[in-house]
């Protein structure tokens, strides 16, 4: 029986087992055998016991037993046997394991056998598997097989280059020259090799970049002759000549022409003739638009072919194939903050794309209408995200809630707009909402000072609809307890007014108070609302009287405080109950988060996707806290509540309502943060100040001023900090300082430190001094006023 | 540069595995079945693309067979769709009419014929037929090797 069968037998055998347990035993009896094989003298068979041993390994079974058999067959002089022991090696072996280096030797003699078929099983399983002092030991092989040999070699030879540069890129050096030459093969194979390596150089090292750049109109040259020749059989793909070469071609253009004015002319007609005359039917062609496409938006291209291209996008976007929409809008987020006019001209068809059936279409159509999102289209716009948002996919609520949000949040039209459309996501997706959200909500509508009896109107009705989403909820009691008077006048000029009673009111915050739904934050704003009406309302004060004596004793230790403070109020308090509980002023967005963080120009030492999230610091909600912690810190008698925020109010006044006022005037001030200079050389100095401390975020500002005679240019800031924290860095005011002090450059840097690690902070500091470039690192490990 | 090749049964049977990069067996295991699980729930006429940690997935089924690669961020993803195409091509006129018991039986061969089409995760030859002559002049030189050894010794 020949050996070949045998392997063909057993996976047979394998197949047919009808348990797992049955195939285990198989496959262990079949190990154990294939064990005993190893063990034995050469007898012909080994190849196929490595072989029975690799279809194991597939299965998921161990197989590092056939390690040093891999080893063993490799070195034998039987072709079969080398080729299976080479496979093995591939499939068992990778640089981590140590019998990887045992076969260095091997392959060096392979490497120069006298069958290129053998040679060629060396340098497919150096590219595959070789580690970093393989590709050492080996480099000057693969070069001398880059220069002199068939072209069946040579472009095996070129990837393995490849691989090596990868593993060890000083090697790079080695190989530039015989790149170079390797472009003026005519073999397809060796070009697309050639064409990968020096793609791979020039990735690697500006220098070789330049050098290559000088390839250009070589390389202009192949990929006419590719667009322009006629039918070639053997490279023929849907009517595109080779489009593997085609599109690796237009990829090293891109790097060279990038930020290179000449390259990028010497491209120019090429990529125009590419554009035009590439039929797009299929996907080769789509391909190979696409690649062109995005060359010409990363190199100097002149309008008229930016234009070109994202039209070629536009026309990608109504493709009836998914794919080419789905590519389509990945590079039309590329271009929207650089060509941000071209991209709306198609934004009806990206907002089509929202109702699309499959969801990686869907998650990139959201990605680009949030950014397509501007003052001028923001109320059709959002309808439209809106209508997206009640149908769309779990896994992307949170992302468009917060989405919604920070469109609306920049670009809202009216106030009355922004609160409904805050109000229609929470009605529709509350649960996908950040925790932000409420206090932003809240301090939204204590500026909307117009639109009180709007707001609690609407509020009402939607509480009294449904109360188990629980942001909704605690919004709605809080504007309840804050403007429940204008609910029960009756009367409202933006909506149609409900006719409620107190008893009513009273009703609907009892149900949440009492419904297991309710979380113990939305029963705290139920309970505090309940109080607050208490000034508010005129007949059914004692009912409110007994829901706070009620909730003394209940189980919950904040809802028993707060009833217990409450109960105070009223019995020992009660001349000052009527100031506590009056109405609140409007809340300041003071924090630097707010303002709009343009991604454009932010730059960190950590790469970082461009999104438009603003950072929402933890401000309004400390602010939130305190005030209706008023109680718990207004006189000395109350027991102070657990929650005060780390900015405690400063001492109360006698008067209650100046309580009230220093209370609020305390959690306002923060005395002026010193500032340190950290780097003073070249007559540059720059400043540290650190402000704004919440419990783990902190502000940076830094301050660059410039005492020389010339105008320092250039400068950039950069900044790392301990893993896990985390920075944004937001766009500096400008990158000159003018001479002589006259100015200066200020950035800011904001950092959070949830695990409160020791904070250093390390700034790379760039700019040109009078013509000459300076680079310095400064590092920072302590701060002028106490971090954490 | 793609970083994986798997081909995996509609079962979520793992029928051939190529890594471009040194990665440990527990990792490997991680990752083929995470990519079964997100290939396999895929409704069909989906669009082929997935995003995956920091990979672009491409991923295609031919007949019982799902083909899923992972590429770099500069890999295009049409153009691996017809990488993809092409091995399967290479395999059908090799085999003649390939199918999922070919690629089971003969595992070793579909390995041979990748190797001989892709390298290093980057592609090695583009023309149609030169795969399938090299693949043809390598079996004549073992088979001059198996008549070899089959000989008589005397």
């Amino acid at each position: 029986m020949s050996p070949s069968v045998r392997l063909q037998e057993m996976i047979r055998v394998i197949r047919g087992a009808r348990t797992q347990g049955e195939e285990r035993g198989v496959i262990q009896r079949e190990c154990a055998a294939i064990r005993a094989q190893f063990r034995q003298a050469d007898n012909g068979t080994r190849s196929h016991n490595l072989a029975k041993l690799l279809y194991v390994h597939m299965l998921g079974y161990p197989a590092h037993f056939g390690q040093m058999e891999c080893v063993r067959l490799i070195a034998s002089p039987r072709y079969n046997e080398k080729r299976v022991g080479y496979l093995g090696a591939m499939m068992l072996l990778d640089e981590k394991q140590d019998a990887s280096l045992l076969i260095t030797n091997s392959i060096k003699n392979d490497l120069s056998h006298s069958s290129q078929y053998v040679q060629s099983l060396a340098l497919c399983t150096l590219a595959c598997m070789g580690s970093a002092e393989m590709c050492r030991d080996l480099a000057p092989e693969i070069d001398r097989l880059l220069r002199a040999s068939n072209s069946y070699i040579k472009k095996k030879a070129a990837l393995c280059a490849v691989h090596i540069v990868r593993k060890v890129p000083e090697l790079g050096e080695l190989f530039t020259p015989a790149a170079r030459s390797l472009l003026s093969e005519k073999n397809h194979g060796v070009l697309h090799g050639a064409v990968v390596l020096i793609t791979e150089l020039c990735e690697r090292n500006p220098d070789t970049l330049e050098q290559f750049r000088k390839a250009v109109p070589e390389l202009v040259q192949m990929m006419k002759g590719l667009v322009m020749s006629g039918y070639s059989p053997e490279h023929n793909v849907a009517g595109i000549s080779d489009p593997f070469l085609q599109v690796r071609i237009l990829r090293l253009l891109r790097i060279l022409g990038r930020n290179n004015d000449t390259a990028s002319d010497a491209m120019n007609d090429l990529l125009a003739q590419v554009a035009t005359n590439t039929d797009s039917s299929k996907t080769a062609g789509s391909a190979v638009l696409y690649e062109t496409v995005l060359t010409v938006m990363d190199i100097k291209s002149e309008s008229g072919l930016r234009v070109l291209a994202v039209n070629i996008l536009g026309r990608f976007l109504l493709n009836n194939d998914r794919n080419i929409r789905y590519i389509s809008m990945t590079s039309l987020q590329k271009i929207v903050q650089t060509d941000h006019n071209a991209v709306q001209r198609h934004r009806g068809t990206i907002v089509d794309c929202l109702k699309d059936q499959d969801a990686s279409v869907k998650r990139r159509a959201l990605e680009l209408s949030l950014a397509l999102v501007s003052a001028v289209n923001i109320r059709s716009l959002m309808k439209e995200l809106l209508l997206f948002l009640s149908s769309c996919p779990p896994e992307l609520r949170a992302h468009t809630t917060s989405g919604i949000f920070n469109a609306a949040e920049r670009y809202a039209p009216s106030q009355r707009w922004h609160i409904d459309t805050i109000l229609h996501v929470l009605t529709t997706a509350g649960g996908d909402v950040r925790d932000e959200t409420v206090p932003n909500l809240i301090q939204l509508i204590t500026t909307a000072t117009e639109l009180h009896c709007y707001t609690v109107h609407k509020l009402y009705r939607a509480l009294i609809t449904d109360i188990s989403v629980q942001s909704l909820v605690q919004v709605a009691c809080w504007c309840i307890g804050e403007y429940g008077d204008l609910l029960l006048r009756g009367e409202c000029e933006e909506t149609e007014p409900v006719q409620v009673t107190e008893d009513d009111v009273l009703d609907a915050l009892e149900t949440v108070l009492q419904s297991h739904m309710s979380s113990p934050a939305t029963r705290g704003f139920a309970l505090t609302a309940t109080m607050k009406l208490s000034t508010r309302i005129t007949h059914n004060v004692d009912r409110i009287r007994s829901i706070v004596s009620i909730y003394g004793s209940c189980i919950d230790v904040e809802l028993q405080q707060r009833a217990v403070e409450y109960n105070a109020l009223f019995k020992k308090y009660d001349h000052m109950r009527a100031a506590v509980l009056e109405r609140m002023p409007v809340i300041d967005k003071s924090s630097p988060g707010h303002t709009n963080g343009e991604s454009t120009t932010i730059k960190e030492l950590e790469p970082t996707k461009l999104t438009q999230e603003i950072v929402l610091s933890q401000e309004p909600s400390n602010q939130v806290c305190d005030l209706l912690d008023l109680l718990g810190g207004s006189g000395e008698p109350l027991q102070p509540s657990p929650s005060l925020s780390s900015t405690a109010p400063g001492p109360a006044s006698s008067t209650a309502g100046g309580d009230l006022l220093d209370l609020l005037g305390g959690l306002d001030v923060t005395p002026a943060p010193p500032s340190v200079t950290v780097y003073e050389k070249n007559g540059v100095t720059l400043k540290l100040q650190t402000d704004r401390q919440t419990d783990t975020g902190m502000t940076v500002t830094l301050t660059a001023t410039n005492s020389t005679d010339g105008d320092i240019t250039g400068l950039t800031l950069q900044a790392a900090v301990p893993k896990s924290v985390q920075l944004q860095m937001k766009a500096p005011s400008g990158d000159v300082i003018p001479a002589h002090g006259l100015g200066q450059v200020t950035q800011t840097v904001l950092l959070n430190n949830p695990n409160k690690v020791s904070l250093k902070i390390r700034v790379r500091v760039c700019y040109t001094s009078q013509g000459s470039v300076c680079q310095d690192m400064v590092q920072i490990d302590s701060f002028p006023s106490p971090a954490w | 540069m793609m970083r994986f090749l798997l081909l995996f049964s509609r079962q979520g049977k793992l029928r051939l595995q190529k890594w471009f990069t040194p990665v440990t067996e527990r990792e490997k295991k991680k990752v083929i079945r995470e990519m079964t699980l997100m290939v396999l729930a895929r409704p069909p006429r989906s669009c082929n693309f997935l995003l995956w940690r920091d990979l672009k997935i491409v991923y295609k089924r031919y007949a019982s067979l799902y083909f899923c690669c992972g590429l770099e961020d500069q890999d295009n993803e049409l153009l691996t769709l017809e990488v993809l195409q092409r091995y399967v091509e290479l395999l059908d006129k090799y085999f003649g009419k390939v199918c999922e018991l070919d690629i089971i039986f003969n595992f070793e061969k579909a390995y041979f014929i990748l190797d001989e089409f892709l390298v290093g995760g980057e592609i090695l030859e583009t023309s149609k037929t030169a795969v399938g002559t090299a693949m043809e002049e390598a079996e004549t030189l073992q088979e001059t090797i198996e008549e070899h050894m089959s000989k008589p010794t005397y």
